[in-house]
């Protein structure tokens, strides 16, 4: 049935395919994160209670939502890798790492930024944004174990074997810090209170999310481009490659 | 067809291809002595070879079965013996060989390993901790396991590193008895070796860019 | 079956016993490390027995998880770097049997002193009979997930020169949910509540970290190996 995925095994295929879905990825990414952004903050209805401070969302949301989702596909990537022995995919893996945590960056940042109208403060121990802290340092430990290797195919591996650790842990980390905070905070202030979200708030947040996502797999596409370059340079087909470029290039 | 064989080996460390496309067959009753020049991969070879790591393509293959199919049968006629001795500094040579035989489930006898240390010069150091021990007097501690343990295949990394020229000719001359009896052993070493080896078949690797 | 636990028992546990005997005055610095840190906070905090009763818990499990940290990599380090593990490999015995007693004979030697001291600590953060009971048992479940999941990560970083800060790094977001539970538990206990849901959900972590752990640590082990 996955037959078809093995050829991506390889890194001149998995180069290939980088190539191929960067512009499909890169420009609707670019256009859906204009109109999200252009719609949700000049043009969607002002929030009855927050006002205009509650637009910061069509950047906390999307990124909170894909911080973790990235997590999770990292995690996924790395499995792949460890249970088909796929080089590509602890690349790919390692390729999302940096995205991964600039999101979650975002969405902290971006949560701070919200808590200074509604609670008054920059930071609360507010379940959502602890969990994203907690998050943010399992991102960066996956980082740090890779970047401590020399081999690069054995610092795939053992990133990966943190970063289904860190899967497993997610889910568990979550409740256990939601479950904290309600047993030492009471009721604080949710943000997400509100029973339904007005629809004409919602869409141009559907369509920045949607922006949001396909910008961090052009992103992650590229950075994974670069990663197969850097680690294949002296192999022919990456030679061929260069050569054939420089060849198009003159003739131009 | 008997005995452990590399069929297609490919080895990638750091991005740089070591060797490729290797095979070769290690007949019963052969002395093996791997050749190459500093970074050609001839530890790296050994340590595919004796399934500590895993080759990027090809395998390996004990009796006409992968050895990742009979690791255990594999691992119960193996001794492998790298550049790190493989004791823990702070326990005695004996203790060292004993918890070793226990894990490599050998028979173990206080007389037959005392025997042993005994015709590697150790008399007297058994009962030390092994960081105390010279380096040469470590290698041999290291080696007492080639007697102890009975394996057909031997793959040594460099056995004569820090011996002197008695340990030298000792592990040359069980080499040879090992071959005759219908071992195998593949080695590595910087100095050549000498005849009372036996026979030699030689491996060659080059240094690949 | 007879050499299969015989190569485990004499070959690993009573070899790692052996071994931790001999350099007991290395595991005792983690001990000491725990007990100044405690002894810390009533001089940082103040000395006011309701403050020291409020924070104990927290304080004895967060010195507990630094102090086990600071000694996580001895599970593996010498062995590695002696080239004991590579012979672990070649034994024929399978890896995660042996990381399984690996990770038990370090939770006996690192962990049971810790029980032991616990008392003392206890008495230092003025914790009441009930607070003590249930920081016990946490400990009970809890230290051997600290001894399971570190050895993941000791597994995945035994191979680099300075892996020391990186195993921090990498176990102490891990270890949040066991913090959290532990703590909440012995409040409960101060508060004279029931608290068997959250050493179930400890125990039910530890169980999990049973499972999957030693498949875990084999295969760090074999990455470490490459």
């Amino acid at each position: 049935m996955w037959k078809w995925l093995h050829p991506y095994a390889k890194p001149e295929r998995a180069y290939q395919l980088c190539s191929t879905l960067q512009p499909w990825f890169l420009w609707p990414a670019l256009l859906c994160i204009l109109v999200g952004s252009v719609w949700g903050l000049a043009f969607a209805p002002q929030d009855y209670q927050q006002g205009d401070s509650f637009r910061i969302i069509y950047i906390h949301v999307p990124s909170a939502i894909l911080s973790m989702s990235t997590y999770v596909a990292m995690a996924v990537a790395a499995l792949v890798g460890i249970v088909w022995q796929w080089r590509t995919a602890f690349m790919a893996m390692i390729a999302m790492a940096p995205v991964g945590a600039v999101i979650t960056f975002v969405a902290l940042f971006t949560g701070a930024a919200w808590g200074k109208p509604m609670w008054g403060t920059w930071w609360v121990w507010d379940a959502r944004l602890t969990s994203e802290l907690i998050l943010l340092f399992l991102y960066l430990g996956v980082m740090a174990l890779y970047g401590s290797f020399e081999d690069k195919q054995q610092a795939g591996k053992a990133a990966g074997v943190m970063a289904m650790v860190g899967v497993v842990n997610i889910p568990i980390i979550h409740y256990s810090v939601e479950w904290w905070n309600t047993l030492h905070q009471g009721a604080t202030i949710s943000k997400f209170d509100k029973p339904s979200i007005a629809p004409e708030m919602l869409w141009p947040l559907l369509v920045a999310l949607l922006g949001f996502a396909l910008f961090i797999a052009a992103v992650t596409v590229m950075r994974m481009k670069n990663e197969i370059i850097r680690r294949e340079y002296h192999r022919p087909w990456v030679k061929e490659m260069v050569q054939q470029a420089q060849e198009n290039n003159h003739a131009v | 067809m008997a005995g452990l064989a590399a069929h297609a080996l490919t080895c990638v460390k750091r991005d740089r291809v070591l060797f490729s496309d290797l095979s070769f067959r290690l007949q019963a009753g052969s002395l093996t002595y791997l050749r190459g020049p500093n970074g050609a991969g001839k530890t790296s070879l050994l340590r595919l070879l004796t399934g500590l790591s895993l080759p990027d393509e090809g395998h390996i293959t004990f009796n006409d079965v992968p050895i990742a199919e009979c690791l255990p049968q594999f691992h119960s006629s193996l001794i492998y013996i790298g550049h790190k001795p493989g004791l823990n500094s702070a326990l005695s040579a004996i203790e060292n060989l004993q918890f070793w035989c226990a894990q490599h489930r050998v028979e173990f006898s206080l007389e037959r390993a005392y025997d042993v240390l005994t015709t590697l010069g150790l008399v007297g150091l058994e009962d030390i901790p092994v960081r105390m021990l010279s380096a040469g007097q470590q290698r041999r501690a290291a080696l007492a396991r080639l007697w102890l343990k009975s394996a057909s295949i031997w793959i040594l990394d460099e056995p004569f590193t820090a011996l002197d020229i008695n340990g030298v000719a000792l592990l040359e001359s069980l080499m040879k008895s090992h071959v005759a009896e219908g071992g195998t052993v593949i080695t590595t070493s910087h100095q050549p070796l000498s005849e009372l080896a036996g026979h030699i078949a030689l491996l060659d690797l080059e240094y690949q860019i | 079956m007879t050499t299969f636990s015989a190569a485990l028992w004499t070959g690993i546990f009573k070899r790692d016993l052996a071994l931790a005997f001999r350099q007991r005055s290395e595991l005792a610095q983690p001990l000491m490390f725990l007990l100044m840190v405690v002894t810390l906070f009533p001089l940082g905090v103040g000395p006011g027995p309701a403050t020291l009763q409020k924070i104990g818990p927290g304080v004895i499990w967060i010195a507990a998880i630094l102090s086990s940290l600071l000694a996580m990599d001895r599970m593996f380090r010498d062995d590695f770097w002696d080239g004991s593990m590579e012979q672990y490999l070649l034994s024929g015995e399978s890896v995660w049997a042996i990381s399984a007693v690996k990770v038990l004979v370090h939770w006996l030697v690192s962990f049971v002193p810790l029980l032991i001291l616990s008392p003392l600590l206890a008495l230092f953060l003025n914790l009441t009979v009930q607070m003590y009971a249930a920081l016990m048992l946490t400990l009970l479940l809890g230290t051997p997930l600290l001894s399971l999941m570190g050895a993941i990560a000791v597994g995945l970083t035994v191979g680099l020169q300075r892996g020391g800060v990186l195993l921090a790094l990498l176990l102490i977001p891990v270890f949040i949910p066991l913090l959290i539970f532990a703590t909440s538990a012995v409040d409960a206990a101060a508060l004279q509540l029931p608290y068997r849901a959250h050493l179930a959900i400890i125990g039910a972590m530890l169980l999990a970290a049973m499972a999957a752990a030693p498949m875990a640590i084999a295969y760090a082990l074999k990455v470490s190996q490459n």
